[in-house]
């Protein structure tokens, strides 16, 4: 079997007593598009906090292209480098016009020339449609708006796979769709990205395969959302499903 | 109407030498400032991190700048020090000391602030786009707090300024006592001086502290 570009082994995370993650196990290949779902609080967010060494674990292990993430590793930001990720709140950087925000990382991090990390900036700002925006501050743009910079800024850096926390749980719902919108364009592109979302129809269009988590441990796992989501296997997830429903 | 008593500005070198205790009072708050934000910038820092017994300290003696007045503490340093320690402390000296003592108390303060108020999630998204930890600080936390201090600080400058009236009580010729000088000396022949010597020295912290103080709202509204 080919390797997988993720993986993770029997990953546990506890905040003291409180176990977040129970030995999870999980593995993503490259182009594939995993979308992980679950009522809060299982564990979700948390899952991609500790892929990208923003939590200490306590047990188990995250390989990247078989390279174990460590927290404290010296290396940690080369590995960071190749894991992009997208948070709910956005946090694009207040005092730094968007074209700066985007461009931050690629100077300073992979040494890059401005003229070249600048070209490839606007390109990237073309596609989600808002190179016009380039040096406006973030408070200026809308939800949405700041949404799609803070997808750009990951995209920059040419991460082999993408973490997507929640990104439109904080949206107005006319503005989901332009986000989930540019999202759909990097997985026809053959991007390989792991995301937690509550956005149902969503999680059917794009995955490839589809986690319901609980209580910090995967209770189903398919490989055929439509499937899954018209039938899930289990009860658990069955009675997570209808709560969406009305 | 009677005569207001602003004839004797003219006379002699008095606004010129008003003008000059002016300058002391403004030297003493600068370089009291400059004290203040250098020993502030290091306070803040540590009183934003994890060592408790410094934390427990650091609230001790700004609950003490906080409480005491700055003229006992004037007293204290200039009158008190010279005999039980043997200090020869100049009253300009004592002035700075007791004002870099309140701004650095003040400014760490503020530091700290301004420190905590970063969320979180700034550091993380920098970190996550493979910052190390002194680039997140570099690039990202350290201007965010520079931005919100700078409005903060410069109203510390004009209160400084503001109390160095008081530096007069241990000596210093600054403005005010210039100013008194002035109308004691003219007594008989402007006995309306305190009138307009005053009001021109209420004119003169005005036109310091006023542009300064419009310069941090300005600030705080740009970089809000």
């Amino acid at each position: 079997m080919e390797n997988a570009l993720l993986e993770i082994k029997d990953l546990k995370k506890a905040y003291g007593e409180h176990v977040v993650l129970d030995d999870l196990s999980l593995a993503v290949n490259k182009g594939e598009v995993v979308v992980v779902i679950g009522p809060s609080g299982c564990g979700k967010s948390t899952l991609l906090r500790c892929i990208n060494a923003l939590e200490d674990i306590q047990g188990g292990q995250v390989l990247l292209d078989g390279q174990p993430v460590l927290r404290q590793a010296k290396n940690i930001s080369r590995t960071r480098q190749k894991i992009g990720m997208v948070f709910q709140s956005y946090d694009l950087f207040p005092h730094k016009t968007i074209l700066d925000n985007i461009l931050l990382a690629p100077m300073k991090v992979q040494k890059r020339p401005r003229a070249q990390a600048e070209a490839e900036a606007l390109e990237l700002l073309d596609r989600v449609g808002l190179a016009d925006r380039k040096d406006d501050y973030p408070r200026q743009l809308s939800g949405g708006q700041k949404q799609r910079i803070a997808i750009v800024r990951a995209l920059i850096m040419h991460p082999e796979i993408l973490l997507l926390d929640e990104i439109t749980a904080a949206l107005d719902p006319e503005m989901v769709h332009e986000v989930l919108q540019v999202v759909l364009d990097l997985a026809k592109n053959g991007s390989t990205m792991l995301i937690v979302t509550h956005e149902m129809t969503f999680a059917r269009a794009i995955a490839d395969r589809v986690l319901f988590l609980e209580g910090g441990r995967i209770v189903e796992e398919s490989a055929d959302p439509k499937a899954f989501f018209a039938r899930p296997a289990t009860e658990r997830a069955r009675q997570f499903l209808r709560t969406f429903e009305y | 109407m009677q005569s207001l008593g602003l004839d004797v500005l003219f006379k002699g070198k008095n606004f010129v030498r008003l003008l000059g205790g002016l300058w002391v009072a403004v030297r003493i708050s600068l370089i009291s400032v400059a004290i203040s934000i250098a020993l502030g910038l290091i306070m803040g820092m540590l009183m934003a991190g994890k060592n408790r017994v410094l934390k427990a300290m650091f609230r001790v003696y700004l609950e003490i700048v906080r409480i005491m007045p700055q003229m006992v503490l004037l007293f204290v340093v200039y009158f008190g020090t010279t005999r039980v320690f043997g200090w020869n402390l100049s009253p300009e000296a004592s002035a700075i000391i007791v004002f870099s003592f309140w701004g650095v108390a003040e400014m760490g303060d503020l530091v700290r602030g301004a420190l905590v108020s970063i969320p979180r999630i700034q550091y993380e998204s920098a970190e996550a786009l493979g910052l190390t930890t002194a680039q997140v600080y570099l690039y990202v936390i350290l201007p965010q707090t520079f931005r919100r201090l700078v409005p903060l600080s410069i109203n510390l400058i004009t209160r400084m300024i503001k109390t160095t009236s008081l530096v007069m009580m241990i000596g210093i010729v600054e403005v005010l006592k210039v100013a008194q000088q002035i109308i004691e000396a003219n007594r008989r022949t402007s006995p309306n001086a305190a009138f307009g010597v005053f009001a021109t020295v209420f004119l003169l912290y005005f036109l310091i502290c006023w542009p300064i103080s419009r310069l941090a709202g300005y600030l705080e509204k740009r970089w809000a």
